[in-house]
């Protein structure tokens, strides 16, 4: 199963991290620091696979993707295949970036929660539920929709209730 | 409010504290909103876990959400249902995640399947009646729902393989189907048909298949197609077929499926993606296990892996080498593993090596010596992350020998043991491990064959002592050794002499701090002031291997225990039985009452039992073990009892705790130091002097067992087979193994060139004894560069003495020697001379002594490389080919950021 998904930039800040085992907010940071340290390490033109055994104890291993000024990561154990995993960041990547036109940095920030509802239409409690892009899509497109409609409706009683406490 | 939340989630992943807005979080969940209760759900599955306080409030949420019309609704609900249901709750939701399998949405069924196997990973059995839902879905309309259904089946196959059996033909058809492209357009990604899911199935097919002919025969027609039909130019078919190699080699074998994954593994090491490569290798260390033969078509590209800059697939390598570790090739595995060690800080890493080095010496050492310096490598460089068992492993190893008849051959090794340390006394800084070894070794064995003088010994002894003055245990090991000096001497009827600053350590120790210290100073002491005769029933010269029976039942006590009795004093209860009755007087004793009982108790107070005073005949309590023994209550006076152990100290009335910790101390030193007795009382030492633990010499007989199956490996024809194609000659294949075997051995003595002389002098006069000969026969095929390496040999024969500059003579020359062989042999065979150059080149570049000694080994990697012309030849074409090509499968999208990079 997968054990976290981040997203970092070069900096080292992250700018997603999702962890499907629970864990206090201290061990995160310390845990996005171990791995930051790993990855800064690493020359260009190696493999994208890293022993996480120091890092995240027994049976994980470590696949990340660097795109931009954003590194990926995903953290997972021997049930999953680190070539598609890689192939999974791969996918995770195009949907954010048919999603978000071209996708960067900045798009993850102001759209914290749109990234989140798309991991989890890809990551479900940490195995891997969809892995068509535009299965996600789609999937997205019309939550965001409904989304709205529903927003649209809300709207009337709330300026209501907020015109009688007035 | 919802950006406000937005907001709190991002500042707690950047590490600050956000707890005080998780109370809006969970409010928003019963927003009536969409848009809000999703963001809330979101929220909450972020911040909490299951066993937070707040999920009290959730439950009902999430209760009421998932029987919601809208389907988002019930989705966001099962996305919390996923994170925040622990075990007491899941009975609460699962009817409702039940009913929701049958959802018409098909990602409601995937996201209730899902939820289904959180359960199952969090308490298997509370849904353990629904494990043939799972097997439905699995004919559900949606791929996307089959698929996810791969996931719990995974797991649920994976811990009980034989009541899945059935459905492997459902598996292999379903498999079937996607191969040939029957799922709709959307599941294909990079024109290969639904990668994901022939990657869960080829995994649940390898577990089904594991070392099952039958049900494996039902699979090999289709793992034969996906063989044939990957596309290895895109990275996802390289995960396929990877996946396929990873079920070939776990399924029953199959000599056609084999062949084909031999292929791809040659293309995956041949590619010039590290991904690739990396894989290539993961690949080759499981396909070897079935046939170990394809190893030897890639040792170059093993090799090469093996010089990579990249961490991973470095360890990746060295994981696969210790696979592959044979009696022939363990020299050069050991070596180049113990190199890396030294080249790496992280400890984690470091560990594992360390103890992967060990294991493969104990099990694979080709001879003691090459054993016991290997060992010392390790200690040297990772002395403390090693397990101490380890050194004690190596000390009994000393002790013992190999358990062959041969006395002789077991003292050589013990002095060549005791040279070696007292060389390596003289470095700086060494790990504790390490020390106490040495030091047990020195005053087992320091003066054993007469080189070396008490004196001369004990001056190191005492060295050691004080430069580490802070290893209380390493100090406390230097006494002891000191300790059993001083009484071998005795008992041969010399004269003892203690040096000037042996007193004044003795004296420190007398007074030290740590009672351990002080008593074996004390022990020394009076161990100086006995006659001959006494110290030798008491220290036995090199007895440290035979049997010490310990009695357990104390019995030689019983007198005394049965004086205690007689004049009042309680008899031992165990431990066990204690506690019930302390409660029982704490609630009598009001006194005692509140101070003891902190913890709430949750069961009734037991009912005070009727004291049986009627006493056990006191005689037969004492004889019995010290453990078990049901024994009447004694409520009051329970803190007044004796226990049996305590008795041979002082008076029968102390805490009974207390005296059971010590007593129980002393003994278990006995197991580090079998020959040596540090208890207390003579009366006990004698018994020690005879007697030993039996533990111990179980775990030796079965040392010797393992050696004597490694001798018998060593004759194997295999190796022979392995050394002759190793050495590329064709012919006089039983002698070149036999020599190569041992020429490895003058040079691994040679490693040790800037040794002091008096090391030197054993290492060379036993090569000069035997290897010559050896080295000649070694030498056949490259006569020129024996010749030097001759000369020096036998000046060393001639010279009782050898000064460090001849042994560092030799040394050059037999470095020299072995770095001309490879170019020799590069001529030899001409096609692959450029090759050669590069290797040869590595050695000289590596030229420290473990590399010569790789050479001069039988199992020389690069020399076997380089003797496999062809193969080599081929590969570094394509090499070049590819090269040229510019082909470089990193398949970064180039679109992607484009923006951002400006």
């Amino acid at each position: 199963m997968i054990k976290a998904v981040m997203v970092m930039n070069t900096q080292g800040k992250s700018r997603l991290a999702k962890f499907y085992e629970y864990l206090s907010v201290e061990k995160q940071q310390e845990l996005i620091r171990g791995v930051f340290s790993v990855l800064c390490s690493r020359a260009e033109n190696v493999s994208n696979f890293i022993d996480a055994e120091s890092i995240f104890g027994q049976d994980s291993r470590l696949v990340y993707k660097h795109f931009a000024t954003l590194y990926f990561v995903f953290v997972f154990d021997s049930s999953e295949n680190e070539l598609a995993v890689l192939d999974l960041i791969q996918v995770f990547v195009e949907t954010l970036d048919k999603c978000f036109q071209n996708v960067c940095e900045l798009d993850i920030v102001f759209n914290y929660s749109k990234i989140h509802t798309i991991l989890d239409e890809m990551v479900f409690g940490g195995q891997v539920v969809e892995t068509s892009s535009s299965e996600i899509m789609k999937a997205v497109e019309e939550i965001s929709k409904l989304e709205a409609a529903s927003n649209a409706i809300s709207l009337i009683p709330k300026s209501a209730s907020g015109w009688r406490s007035r | 409010m919802k950006e406000y939340i937005i907001r709190l989630v991002y500042v707690e992943m950047l590490g600050h504290d956000a707890s005080f807005g998780y109370i809006h979080a969970v409010k928003m969940i019963h927003d009536d909103s969409l848009l809000v209760k999703r963001t809330g759900y979101l929220a909450v599955t972020l911040f909490l876990n299951e066993d937070h306080d707040l999920i009290i409030l959730i439950v009902n949420t999430i209760q009421k959400d998932l029987k919601s019309d809208n389907y988002l609704v019930v989705c966001a609900a099962l996305n919390a249902v996923c994170k925040l249901i622990n075990e007491e709750t899941i009975p609460a939701v699962l009817p409702q995640i039940v009913e929701l399998l049958a959802h018409p949405k098909e990602a409601v069924r995937k996201k209730a399947i899902m939820a289904l196997h959180r359960f199952y990973q969090k308490s298997p059995s509370s849904v353990s009646h629904l494990v043939s839902n799972f097997r439905k879905r699995l004919c559900d309309n949606d791929p996307g729902v089959m698929g996810a259904t791969l996931c719990p089946l995974f797991d649920l196959i994976t811990n009980d393989v034989n009541s899945y059996k059935d459905l492997v033909i459902s598996f292999v058809s379903i498999l079937k189907q996607v191969a040939e492209r029957r799922l709709p357009k959307a599941y294909d990604y990079h024109q290969m048909p639904a990668p994901f899911i022939q990657i869960k199935l080829l995994k649940i097919l390898a577990l089904l298949g594991s070392s099952d002919k039958q049900a494996s025969e039902n699979m090999y027609t289709v793992v034969g197609d996906i063989f044939r039909k990957c596309d290895s130019s895109s990275n996802i078919g390289n995960a396929v077929l990877y996946e396929c190699i990873c079920c070939v080699s776990s399924i029953y074998p199959n000599p056609k499926l084999l062949e084909s994954a031999a292929d791809a593994i040659s293309r995956f090491l041949k590619s010039d993606s590290h991904n690739l490569k990396y894989m290539g290798i993961d690949a080759l260390g499981r396909l070897i296990k079935i046939s170990p033969e394809i190893a030897e078509q890639h040792q170059l590209a093993v090799i090469d892996c093996l010089e990579d800059p990249d961490d991973t697939l470095k360890r990746k390598t060295f994981e696969l080498l210790y696979k592959m570790t044979k009696s022939t090739n363990v020299e050069v595995i050991v070596d180049r593993m113990i190199d890396y060690m030294n080249s790496i800080n992280d400890n984690h890493y470091k560990t594992e090596i360390a103890s992967r080095c060990v294991e493969l010496a104990e099990q694979f050492a080709p001879s003691n010596q090459w054993f016991i310096q290997t060992m010392n490598k390790v200690f040297e460089h990772a002395g403390d992350l090693v397990n101490i068992k380890v050194a004690h492993n190596l000390m009994r190893l000393i002790a013992e020998g190999f358990g062959e008849d041969d006395d002789t051959a077991d003292s050589q090794l013990r002095s060549s043991a005791v040279e070696s340390y007292l060389h390596i006394l003289g470095e700086p800084k060494l790990p504790s491990v390490f020390l106490q070894v040495i030091c047990w070794v020195l005053g087992e064995y320091g003066t054993a064959d007469g080189k070396y003088s008490a004196s001369y010994i004990t001056g190191k002894l005492c060295d050691v002592a004080e430069a580490y003055s802070n290893d209380e245990t390493v100090k406390a090991y230097a006494v002891t050794a000191l300790m059993k000096i001083y009484a071998f001497e005795i008992a041969a009827g010399r004269k003892v002499d203690m040096l000037p600053e042996c007193h004044s350590l003795m004296e420190e120790f007398l007074a030290s701090h740590s009672t351990d210290l002080q008593q074996r100073a004390y022990e020394l002491q009076a161990v100086i002031g006995l006659d001959a005769h006494a110290v030798e029933s008491i220290l036995p010269s090199d007895a440290s291997c035979e049997d010490i029976e310990v009695d357990k039942a104390l019995s030689f006590l019983n007198d005394y225990i049965q004086e205690a009795i007689e004049k009042g004093a309680q008899p031992y209860i165990p431990e066990s039985e204690r506690t019930g009755m302390l409660n029982i007087s704490n609630f009598r004793n009001q006194d005692h009452h509140e101070a003891s009982s902190h913890g709430l108790r949750f069961e009734a107070y037991e009912l005070p039992k009727q004291t049986v005073q009627a006493r056990i005949p006191p005689a037969s309590l004492a004889s019995t073990e010290l453990v078990p023994v049901p024994e009447p209550m004694y409520p009051r006076e329970s803190y007044q009892t004796t226990t049996v152990p305590s008795v041979s100290s002082d008076a029968a009335s102390t805490e009974l705790k207390l005296r059971l910790d010590g007593v129980q101390k002393r003994w278990g030193r006995q197991t580090h130091f079998p020959s040596t007795s540090t208890s207390n009382s003579t009366s006990l030492k004698t018994v020690n002097g005879i007697t030993q633990v039996d533990g111990s010499n179980t775990a030796n007989s079965r040392t010797r067992e393992t050696y004597d199956s490694r001798k018998q490996v060593e004759i194997s024809p295999e190796k022979q087979k392995l050394a002759a194609s190793l050495f590329g000659g064709p012919s006089k294949t039983e002698k070149k193994s036999a020599t190569g075997h041992k020429s490895s051995k003058p040079s691994s003595h040679m490693v040790k060139s800037h040794a002091p002389k008096s090391s030197m002098e054993v290492a060379s006069e036993k090569t000069s004894v035997q290897q010559p000969p050896d080295l000649l026969d070694f030498g056949e095929p490259t006569v020129k560069s024996t010749a030097p390496s001759l000369d020096p040999f036998k000046d060393l024969e001639g010279l009782l003495e050898p000064t460090t500059q001849v042994s560092s003579a030799v040394n050059h020359s037999s470095t020299a020697a072995v770095t001309k062989s490879p170019d020799i042999m590069g001529l030899y065979t001409e096609t692959t001379a450029g090759a050669h150059h590069k290797d040869s080149d590595i050695l000289s570049g590596l030229s420290n002594p473990p590399m010569t000694n790789m050479v001069g080994g039988t199992t020389t990697m690069q020399v076997a490389q380089s003797s496999k012309g062809p193969n080599l030849k081929d590969s570094l074409e394509k090499d070049a080919l590819v090269r040229q090509m510019g082909v470089t499968p990193s398949s970064q999208n180039p679109n992607l950021f484009k923006d951002i990079l400006g």
